[in-house]
């Protein structure tokens, strides 16, 4: 077991994938964020939990989270082995939000993925099971985005 | 029918002590309170059950099997009400699995639209005569999320044909269902020609 | 002489059968579509949903202080665990550092709570099952817990006891002794829940070798709490990642260890909770003597906006990790407030471990997860 810090982790990505990982994000930001473009969130995530100094096999959290003028999809993954953590963001346009999934790198995301497509909107590319999940098949709209108006009424009755 | 109606004991309003064991109402009054409802039920006109209305309904009351149907918070109570310590079946109302073999619907929680329809459905496999108790805030008026949720059916009168007894509270305690179930019970034994509407 | 009947006059039929959303043994309001063949099921698919109530939209227009009673609402079976859980995380968002003595007394109720919590799944569990005495008994307890919360917040269900900054109220006079007595009383009844079930041969057969998860597995679909722990994994949030006072108490963590069947069955994920109400009777008694005197509540301002930030925190609740994301820009509202919780993850991996299992092993496979649907719909 070795412990790293959020730092370290980083310069890891970093000597991997080398400007494919954008920046990390610390101030006032607990764990810490590695901030990678969408396109290769599927390869980082494969990474981080194959590399043996890092083994992040325990897929915590995904939340999509809406700016207003772009979207934002969190990872959170810890190391059961070595019991360290950390955040991976991706950040996505607000016209066109749409990822590569990462179900094929932890099962656990099948849900998580499909929770944040029906709250959020957010489309995980070649997801195993794309639908919604908490809300009727014929919901309109995705009630966790900012600009989410109320409906009057669903099937006749009132809201 | 020449008789008339068979005079009516005056129903106090206090259930706990007027309400006669059925052994002290005469046999012969029933008997043939019951073959005048034969008579009458291929025709038409008002049925005059008078002092029989008296029976079934002090049956009905002391049997109310209650759907078990829990779907939020004030389930838990209701499970705990049902078991140990509150004991509902001391007022004749046992839990059933089954909306085929429940009297009444007590509706323990949050319905959500989604939930809506299953709950109009639920209510419709009930047989006659139904009660439904609307028990905790939810299904009241929506309770804490009357507001700021976008899903949840601002109480249950607004999807059930009738809510006969409101328990509020969130969730309310256990006493506070036995007294809803006490005052559907005093409701019960106001009802007139076994429910039936006057033509 | 007859003919021999053909392969094709034989064919079988699969079936789609709804269990739920309405149904006994489904705690709640899942439903379940299953295929089956004869009494095999092929598949079962959840369906959730049937209680989501937006809480996570509430979050986010309600104040930070005024989601507490919501966090109630989301696993109320263990209401404080959870009240608890978001006062940390908010805690954790805008750096409040709370009275030593309102840390103790959370551990306090959240290990009450925890009690009172398995005590409902292993009675239901068991009615499920088909036992309907263990029901009473654990009601019967929990009641016990139910009047000592009665005691410091004056609700049976949902508490609303922690703040953010400490907790609304001190314990009451006398509260600490009647705690000792319940312990004292229910340590040794849980020897006698054993002797009344856990070893029974109908109980036993029915729940070993059923639903299997390998650790590995566990880990990989994201399970959490006891049914991690059932797998053999010593995954415990209060010992791995500590928060609170809990690294100054003395407990073990429980795990499964193939009692009677195989690693990570349903018998292994029962006795794990079981056991567990043992190591918090032990941790409720270590509180009760080492609690400190002092004020329960920080200095908090009334209108209270944390820090424009993010921040991830993680509890221990009976039913696995309750998490809470929280974006805060600055203002009285969450920005963003996502919840992740134990059960939900629960009812990811359920799909693959019921493949080829018996329709009457679904009702042991929910009931050894003891999933709690506000939990997975939110
Ligand atoms: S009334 Fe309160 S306790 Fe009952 S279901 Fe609604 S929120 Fe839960």
């Amino acid at each position: 077991m070795k412990t790293l810090s959020a730092q370290e982790i980083f310069e890891k990505l970093k000597g991997k994938f080398g400007d494919g990982v954008v920046s990390l994000q610390t101030e006032s930001v607990n764990p810490p964020f590695a901030v990678v473009p969408p396109g290769s969130i599927q390869e980082v995530c494969r990474f981080l939990k194959e590399d043996p100094d890092l083994l992040f096999d325990y897929l915590v959290c995904i939340s999509g989270v809406d700016h207003k003028d772009k979207f934002a999809v969190a990872y959170h993954v810890y190391s059961t082995e070595h019991r360290h953590r950390i955040g991976v963001k991706a950040m996505l346009p607000h016209d066109n939000p749409v990822i590569p999934t990462v179900d094929v790198v932890w099962k656990a995301a099948i849900y998580l993925e499909r929770e944040t497509y029906d709250l959020m909107g957010i489309v995980f590319e070649g997801s195993c099971d794309p639908n919604r999940i908490l809300l009727p098949d014929d919901w309109e709209g995705h009630p966790l985005r900012k600009d989410y108006i109320y409906p009057e009424q669903y099937h006749g009755i009132k809201i | 029918m020449s008789q008339g109606p068979a005079k009516r004991k005056p129903i106090k309003s206090n259930i706990f002590d007027v309400v006669p064991a059925p052994a002290e109402i005469p046999q012969n009054v029933l008997q043939k309170n019951f073959e005048r409802v034969r008579a009458c039920k291929g025709g038409e006109g008002i049925i005059e059950v008078g002092i029989a209305d008296l029976f079934i309904n002090w049956c009905r009351k002391n049997s109310l099997w209650y759907l078990y149907y829990a779907t939020a918070c004030c389930g838990i109570e209701l499970m705990q009400g049902g078991a140990s310590k509150y004991d509902f079946d001391r007022f004749g109302a046992v839990f059933r699995a089954t909306p085929r073999q429940a009297d009444m619907l007590m509706t323990a929680g949050t319905i959500t639209h989604k939930m809506a329809e299953r709950v109009q459905r639920i209510y419709a496999q009930m047989p006659e005569p139904k009660y439904v108790i609307a028990i905790g805030a939810c299904t009241i008026t929506g309770g804490p999320f009357y507001k700021d949720s976008y899903s949840v059916v601002k109480g249950v009168d607004l999807i059930l044909p009738k809510v006969d007894v409101y328990v509020p509270g969130c969730p309310p305690r256990p006493e506070a269902w036995i007294e809803g179930i006490r005052n559907l019970q005093n409701l019960i034994m106001k009802t007139k020609n076994y429910g039936l509407k006057k033509a | 002489m007859t003919e021999p009947i053909s392969k094709e006059a034989l064919r079988t039929d699969e079936w789609t059968i709804n269990m739920g959303p309405h149904h006994p043994s489904t705690h709640g309001v899942l439903r379940l579509e299953l295929t089956t063949d004869g009494e095999i099921v092929s598949k079962a698919r959840p369906s959730l949903g049937y209680l989501h109530r937006g809480l996570e939209k509430i979050g986010e227009r309600v104040a930070w202080a005024q989601f507490m009673p919501f966090t109630d609402r989301l696993d109320y079976l263990a209401g404080m665990n959870c009240n608890c859980a978001y006062a940390w995380a908010v805690e954790k968002l805008a750096g409040i550092e709370i009275p030593e003595r309102a840390e103790w007394i959370r551990v306090l109720v959240c290990e009450l709570n925890r009690i009172s919590s398995h005590l409902v799944a292993w009675g239901s569990f068991c009615a499920d099952m088909g036992a309907f005495t263990p029901l009473l008994y654990g009601i019967r307890e929990r009641e016990w817990v139910n009047d000592l919360f009665e005691m410091v917040c004056g609700q049976r269900l949902t508490y609303n006891y922690a703040r953010i900054g400490g907790v609304s109220h001190d314990l009451p006079p006398g509260f600490l002794e009647k705690t000792k007595e319940f312990c004292d009383y229910f340590e040794p009844l849980i020897d006698e829940y054993n002797r009344l079930i856990t070893y029974n041969k109908i109980l036993v057969h029915r729940l070993k070798n059923i639903g299997v998860i390998s650790a590995r597995d566990a880990i990989e679909w994201g399970l959490s709490g006891p049914n991690l722990r059932g797998s053999g994994f010593a995954y415990d949030i209060r010992r791995a990642e500590p928060y609170s006072v809990y690294p100054k108490l003395d407990f073990n963590v429980v795990v499964g260890h193939a009692d009677r069947g195989t690693l990570g069955d349903c018998f292994d994920r029962y006795l794990v909770r079981i056991d567990e109400m043992r190591e918090s009777v032990k941790i409720v008694r270590q509180v009760i003597d080492r609690i400190p005197d002092g004020p329960v509540m920080a200095k908090v301002p009334r209108v209270f906006k944390p820090p424009a930030g993010e921040c991830y925190f993680r509890a221990e609740s009976p039913r696995g990790e309750t998490g809470f994301y929280l974006i805060s820009d600055g203002g009285t509202n969450a920005y963003r407030l996502k919840i992740r919780t134990g059960s939900y993850m629960a009812m990811n991996i359920f799909e693959k471990i019921s493949k080829g299992v018996m329709i009457s092993d679904i009702v042991a496979l929910i009931g050894s997860f003891d999933i709690i649907l506000p939990e997975t719909d939110r």
